[in-house]
């Protein structure tokens, strides 16, 4: 195979990774294709209150399930003094805090950061029991209740044509003031939830049904009681269905905390024990919630990568990876379009520098540091000294530039002046070095054209490398970079004409 | 959509006085600096033979084992301790050229033609001292001509007497001949007049005219300065048009045979004229540049693809049947 159609087929296949690989982060994995994307995260507590009696106390709360439309980024639990574990029983979680001796009232925290993502929020099928017992109706007082529990199933039956439709006109019954049964009923359970009584006539009517208990996610709500939902069994699957206004489904921003019937505190050794919630909503990047997501799946790609570094390096390699798109620019301008510069890679050195210093205070410094260092230069050369010493010398005299103009310009109050230490000294020396043997050997003119043809460059690359989209793509997507190789082996195989031969060449035509 | 758009129309007008359209340049057959360096220098040039011909010293000894003639060298220097010996040469020739041996595009010639009591005179008119040819030689042997800023080696050549015939055509400096070689047969040559404004040195992008000359005859076809078409030249007022390369056969004879000589298969011959000795190679370069086609008035490449569609047989032809198969196609 030739190198030419290698060239192409393996720039082909690093395009296709780098951009399965980018694709796969960003629809799998999360990570916003588009920088100042923000997910709304939502941080629930639960607050356990109850009065210990004195003796050893046993607490267990339901814990909430990973949800299809919910994820859960981070979990804590506050446990001062109290033995701490989760046990799980099949689908049930339960965190236990416990204690020997304990007294007064106590409050216990659970606390919860989740997310919603796109999705169903149940999943099917689930092994609860759809086991139904009936209740016993028999007593004196019950008869008239029964009978009304009874009128409302008939009434539904007649009204309803399969489980869903049933359980719809129960509840719609069930929420009908001015329906006597219904009055008859409620005020019979009057210390019943809705749920309850629901449940109960459902079971009455043999339809298996247990309740979901959770909360409606609104921003900034402090000392919510669980919210109750019901599940319908209808023979092949579990309906959802909110108790007041009868439809099917779960509510779009309720977020289920435990589905079966059991209970959602036990509390031994206390009383008048509590469980409240309080719900706040933040607005997060969305690469953040990406990254703790991942971190906690462990995902190898992610666990790999620059984001398992500490901080501190992460903000480094922010930097490093933009160098890359620098030097994509100085192969484009040198191939494609053709533009001399001083030193193939030093405009992408400059570009570093101005991004620390911002383009305008990093140019006029540079070209104050070259100009005098060029003066100083050519009296260098008049010295008859060896070129490592001559150079040294550059150095040493960029050095005391750099001094000079930091302190006179900062007592003349231009504090952006003092942005001259982040320009690379060696890379200043150097340019000055060569800009003057270009001088010396070419004439200025040519200092002129390579001046600026490295500035140009420069300032290309300066305005690429903080551009907030590329500043974005480098550091979150690294895999890019694979893209990027591709295309410099492209452009390395260009045999076309380049921009400036087209100027050069024009006589030649005419 | 053939409506008029005056826009359009001005546009398009403001680029065609300035550039020429890539579909132009290839009709002219020019080569471009991307596809010479991927498509001949990469392909055709062996990456070991390189040393042969970016190192001076070493195409001086392959031109030696090679029968080829080459400027004489007086002497060279590699390192501080040999400042002496130096001195000691430079101070009985009137004429000498130190160069560095892996200088690049003409950089770090010193030219000296002549004497003024203990200074040194350059083509110009300039004198410098003794000191100054020292420093120039430490600064040659420091790396700061040659590629990479590797240390280098000093060369003092002879200076060229150069041809009469020539003279004329040339201010203040050595008029030298450029052939591209392509796999051993001569497919373009230009020569190369020094000007006051190129100070002596026949580097085109200094002011030097570049003056295309026939393969068949030596006769000069086409002269350019600064990528302008001339007609004379500008210091010495001779018309171009007169100009002939004498001893042009053995000139290209020359240039071909460095095809074995240096096993490279895209190549640059520079050659100068002796007045006794005939025609000298000074260097060869694996890199030749191309503006030799700006002198020519045409491109490269249809003469390059001629050669590359050539039957496998033909390569083994020798030096004499090549130059002769060139000068009878180009």
């Amino acid at each position: 195979m030739s190198p030419r159609a290698q060239v192409y087929i393996l720039a082909l296949i690093l395009a296709v990774l780098g951009a399965g690989l980018t694709i796969y982060k960003s629809s799998v994995l999360g990570f916003p294709l588009m920088p100042g994307a923000y997910r709304t995260v939502w941080t629930i507590e639960a607050k356990v209150e109850f009065l210990a009696e004195g003796g050893p106390a046993k607490v267990a709360l339901a814990l909430p399930r990973a949800q299809r439309n919910m994820r859960v980024l981070d979990e804590t639990f506050s446990s001062a003094g109290y033995g701490f574990n989760i046990r799980h029983d099949g689908d049930d979680y339960r965190a236990v805090w416990s204690r020997r001796e304990v007294e007064g009232r106590q409050s216990l925290f659970y606390k919860l950061q989740t997310y919603q993502v796109a999705g169903e929020p149940l999943t099917q099928p689930l092994d609860f029991s759809t086991d139904v017992r009936k209740p016993f109706m028999g007593s004196r007082e019950q008869e008239a209740v029964g009978q009304a529990i009874n009128s409302i199933i008939e009434r539904a039956r007649v009204a309803s044509s399969d489980i869903e439709t049933f359980t719809s006109q129960i509840l719609v019954q069930l929420n009908d003031s001015g329906d006597q049964d219904r009055n008859m009923v409620m005020s019979h359970y009057q210390d019943s939830s809705l749920a309850d009584v629901a449940l109960y006539v459902l079971s009455v009517a043999e339809v298996p049904a247990h309740r979901i208990r959770g909360l409606y996610l609104e921003d900034d709500r402090r000392r919510l009681q669980a919210e109750e939902l019901l599940e319908v069994y209808d023979g092949s699957e579990w309906i959802a269905f909110e108790p007041r206004s009868g439809s099917p489904g779960v509510p779009a921003n309720f977020f289920i905390w435990q589905r079966g019937g059991k209970s959602l505190l036990d509390v031994e050794g206390g009383n008048r024990s509590s469980v409240t919630f309080s719900v706040i909503a933040n607005d997060v990047p969305a690469r953040t919630v990406a990254k703790k997501m991942t971190s906690r799946e462990k995902d190898a790609l992610v666990d790999f990568s620059i984001y398992s570094l500490p901080i501190e390096q992460q903000s480094i390699f922010k930097l490093i990876l933009l160098v890359p798109v620098g030097a994509l620019v100085v192969v484009f301008l040198r191939v494609i379009v053709g533009l001399r510069t001083s030193g193939t890679f030093m405009p992408v050195l400059l570009a570093i520098a101005f991004i620390e210093t911002q383009l305008v205070t990093g140019l006029a410094i540079f070209l104050l540091v070259v100009a005098l260092g060029l003066w100083v230069r050519f009296y260098l050369s008049r010295l008859n000294l060896l070129l490592v010493a001559r150079i040294t010398a550059v150095v040493v005299t960029v050095v005391i530039l750099m001094g000079a103009i930091s302190v006179i310009s900062y007592k003349l109050g231009i504090e952006q002046a003092l942005m001259v230490t982040f320009f690379p000294m060696i890379i200043l020396a150097w340019t000055i070095e060569r800009m003057s043997i270009l001088w010396e050997e070419d004439g200025p003119d040519e200092v002129l054209i390579q001046g600026a043809g490295s500035l140009i460059v420069a300032v290309l690359a300066y305005w690429l490398m903080t551009n907030r989209y590329i500043e974005h793509w480098t550091f979150n997507f690294p895999e890019l970079l694979l893209v990027l190789l591709g295309a410099v082996l492209v452009l390395g195989n260009y045999t076309g004409y380049r921009f400036s031969e087209l100027l050069r060449f024009r006589q030649l035509v005419r | 959509m053939t409506r008029h758009n005056p826009w359009k129309q001005r546009i398009k007008e403001f680029f065609s006085s300035w550039l020429v359209s890539p579909a132009e340049l290839r009709s002219y057959g020019v080569l471009g600096m991307n596809a010479r360096n991927i498509r001949y220098i990469a392909h055709y040039n062996d990456r070991t033979r390189y040393p042969v011909v970016d190192d001076k010293f070493k195409t001086k000894l392959a031109a030696r084992k090679a029968n080829i003639p080459v400027p004489e060298l007086l002497a060279t220097m590699d390192s501080q301790a040999g400042r002496k010996a130096l001195l000691h040469t430079i101070e009985q020739c009137e004429k000498f050229v130190i160069k560095p041996a892996r200088g690049s595009g003409g950089k770090g010639i010193l030219v000296i033609n002549g004497r003024d009591g203990d200074l040194y005179v350059k083509p110009s008119g300039v004198r410098v001292t003794t000191e100054d040819v020292l420093r120039h030689a430490s600064n040659i042997l420091s790396g700061l001509y040659s590629l990479g800023g590797k240390p280098d080696r000093v060369l003092v050549e002879a200076m060229i007497d150069f041809d009469p015939a020539l003279a004329d055509y040339s201010f203040e400096g050595v008029p030298d001949i450029r052939i591209i070689v392509f796999r051993g047969f001569p497919v373009m040559a230009m020569l190369r007049c020094s000007t006051h404004a190129s100070d002596g040195k026949a580097n085109l992008h200094q002011g030097a005219v570049g003056v295309g000359v026939d393969l068949a005859s030596g006769r000069a076809i086409h002269a350019v300065r600064h990528g302008y078409r001339v007609d004379r030249h500008p210091d010495t007022e001779m018309p171009f048009d007169k100009l002939v390369v004498p001893d042009w056969s053995r000139v290209i004879r020359l240039a071909a045979s460095c095809y074995e000589m240096t096993g490279l298969g895209y190549l640059g011959c520079d050659i100068v004229l002796d007045r006794k000795r005939g025609p000298l190679l000074l260097e060869a370069n694996a890199r030749p540049g191309l503006a030799i086609q700006i002198a020519n008035g045409g491109g490269l490449r249809g003469r390059l693809k001629m050669i590359e569609s050539l039957e496998p047989e033909q390569f083994e032809k020798n030096v004499e049947e090549r130059v002769r198969y060139s000068q009878l196609i180009f």
